[in-house]
């Protein structure tokens, strides 16, 4: 590993903190602000234009607002439960790829900070540690309401992960791989032929049930309406952050749309086709008339883009679903997760192994 | 295979003192998130033997889904008050308890360096492995193939651990014998 190497893989990291951290602001914005276009309010828009400096307002007040610790929590896991939350949210968005592998004078280059073979795994492993961080918030608040919230929380995530990896598993036997890259470049195949058309193995086309279920299933692992049960405030004042002031709050707003940055990458990634283009910008990088290094590089971009402009969609989703949908009851969550979600995932895996089996995928 | 003996002291060393940790909190709950980070630590050593599957198996079922349930049952239960406070320990006990120790760990060291027996080396190298297409795909089909009969028979084990659950878990309590 030469300087290069090491220049390369600082610049991937720095891109990914960057990405993570610019989401939590950007993200605030476009909440309240979808928020208010679907209730047929204004929002926040007086700090700058269309009021997109709000966040900025935000931060700075969150920033110069006392941090005030409760005397009644345990000091040292009340401090660490924030960072235990972001981290894993930083975490997991190394092993989506961005772009297809180049190579440029004889440098290979991989466009995700981490590429593992065991991809999605890794991206489950470290995800599922997230839950640690709400759970060490809760305990360590001593307040019962912050408890209950956590004590949500821990029972969401056992429930819902269960139908998230199972969803993925039937994903995986259709490419054949754990490795994210792999699974990318198989949903570039043909899956049909309509003429002129051809339409791609998209995750979607060839696991629609599974990709409900993961959907399903990612909402409630980033404890998003209509499952954001840990924070309720209705019932249960705030939850898991009650006790926390301006910056741990913020800590814990940071990873949650850490989190659903993650999750919207990975339903681009896996069902969507991740950095494979979106239709028509083939010909417009075939039109652009460059060549060598130019042509690759813009092939890069576009792919990027067709990825970025995916997981904007998903986000959107995320706001549209979290300001139509009421939250679930306890029970109710339960009952889905279980009686619905669970024998769902196992007879979606159980239709992929006949189709394979019978060749038709 | 040439592990960087640095990362393993590191994560070895912080798996010793995170398991005394486990023993010396009073606090259950603070127990539990030791363990996690114990659990953790393995997993960097097993990433460092180049056995990533295993690491990422590692943390997802014992860091991500066994501890979270405990954690939990702790928490529902509320036992964060130390319920085996036993008063002020015996000196007696002390002793025996750090002779067994010493002992234990003599024996241990003992045991590995006065055995004969060599490890035999595994059927596949790790250039094998990388040529058959990785990890994963290699102990996937392991699994499924010369493996199955004990792979099914765990399943089965589990499958009688959960019945068990159940069985305890709907008996009513206090009800006559034979109406529950």
């Amino acid at each position: 590993m030469d300087m290069i190497d090491v220049e390369i893989m600082l610049a991937k990291v720095l891109l990914i903190v960057l990405m993570v951290l610019q989401a939590a602001p950007i993200m605030a914005w476009v909440e309240r602000r979808g928020a208010a276009l679907i209730q047929n309010r204004l929002g926040p828009n007086r700090v700058g234009p269309l009021g997109l400096f709000q966040s900025i307002a935000d931060a700075i007040k969150a920033m110069f607002k006392e941090d005030l610790v409760p005397a009644h929590v345990s000091r040292f896991y009340y401090l660490l439960a924030p960072i235990a939350c972001l981290i894993p949210a930083f975490m997991t968005f190394a092993v989506i790829p961005m772009a297809a592998p180049i190579t440029i004078e004889g440098r290979s280059i991989h466009f995700q900070v981490a590429d593992l073979n065991v991809g999605i795994l890794y991206v489950f492993a470290v995800a599922s540690l997230g839950v640690f961080g709400i759970i060490m918030a809760g305990w360590s608040s001593n307040n019962k309401f912050s408890l209950l919230g956590s004590l949500r929380s821990c029972s969401q995530m056992i429930s819902y992960e269960l139908s998230l990896g199972l969803s993925v598993v039937a994903l995986i036997m259709v490419y054949a791989s754990v490795h994210l890259g792999e699974i990318v470049q198989g949903q570039a195949e043909t899956l049909l032929q309509l003429g002129p058309i051809a339409i791609p193995k998209l995750g979607i086309f060839v696991q629609p049930l599974g990709f409900l279920l993961f959907l399903t299933a990612v909402h409630a692992e980033t404890n998003r309406l209509p499952f954001d049960l840990p924070e309720g405030e209705t019932e249960i004042v705030a939850g898991y952050h009650t006790e926390y002031g301006p910056m741990g709050f913020s800590l814990f707003m940071m990873a949650e749309y850490g989190n659903m940055l993650t999750a919207s990458g990975l339903l681009a990634t896996l069902y969507f086709g991740g950095w494979q283009m979106l239709p028509g910008f083939a010909y417009v990088h075939g039109a652009l008339g460059l060549s060598g290094n130019a042509h690759i590089l813009a092939g890069v971009g576009l792919q990027f883009l067709s990825l970025l402009l995916k997981v904007i969609f998903f986000m959107l989703l995320f706001v549209w679903t979290r300001w139509t949908l009421p939250r679930f009851r306890y029970d109710q969550v339960m009952d889905l997760g279980w009686k619905v979600m669970f024998p769902l995932s196992l007879v979606n895996i159980f239709i992929t192994g006949a189709l394979i089996y019978l060749g038709w995928i | 295979m040439d592990i960087s003996p640095v990362f393993f002291y590191l994560f070895a060393g912080l798996a010793i003192a995170f398991s005394v940790l486990v023993v010396l909190k009073k606090s259950p709950v603070a127990s539990a998130f030791c363990l996690v980070v114990v659990f953790f630590m393995f997993a960097g050593i097993y990433a460092l033997l180049d056995a990533h599957l295993i690491a990422a198996v590692q943390v997802l079922v014992y860091a991500g889904a066994i501890m979270v349930l405990f954690v939990f049952v702790i928490m529902l239960l509320n036992a964060d008050s130390p319920s085996f406070d036993l008063g002020r320990s015996h000196l007696g006990l002390r002793v025996g308890a750090v002779a067994a120790c010493v002992v234990l760990l003599g024996l241990f060291v003992y045991a590995f360096r006065a055995s004969p027996l060599q490890v035999p080396p595994g059927a596949l190298t790790a250039a094998q492995i990388d040529a058959a297409g990785g990890n994963t795909r290699v102990i996937s089909r392991l699994m499924f193939s010369e493996y199955i009969l004990p792979f099914e028979l765990t399943s089965v084990l589990l499958l009688a651990g959960i019945v068990g659950a159940v069985a305890i878990a709907k008996r009513k309590l206090g009800a006559p014998e034979g109406t529950a």
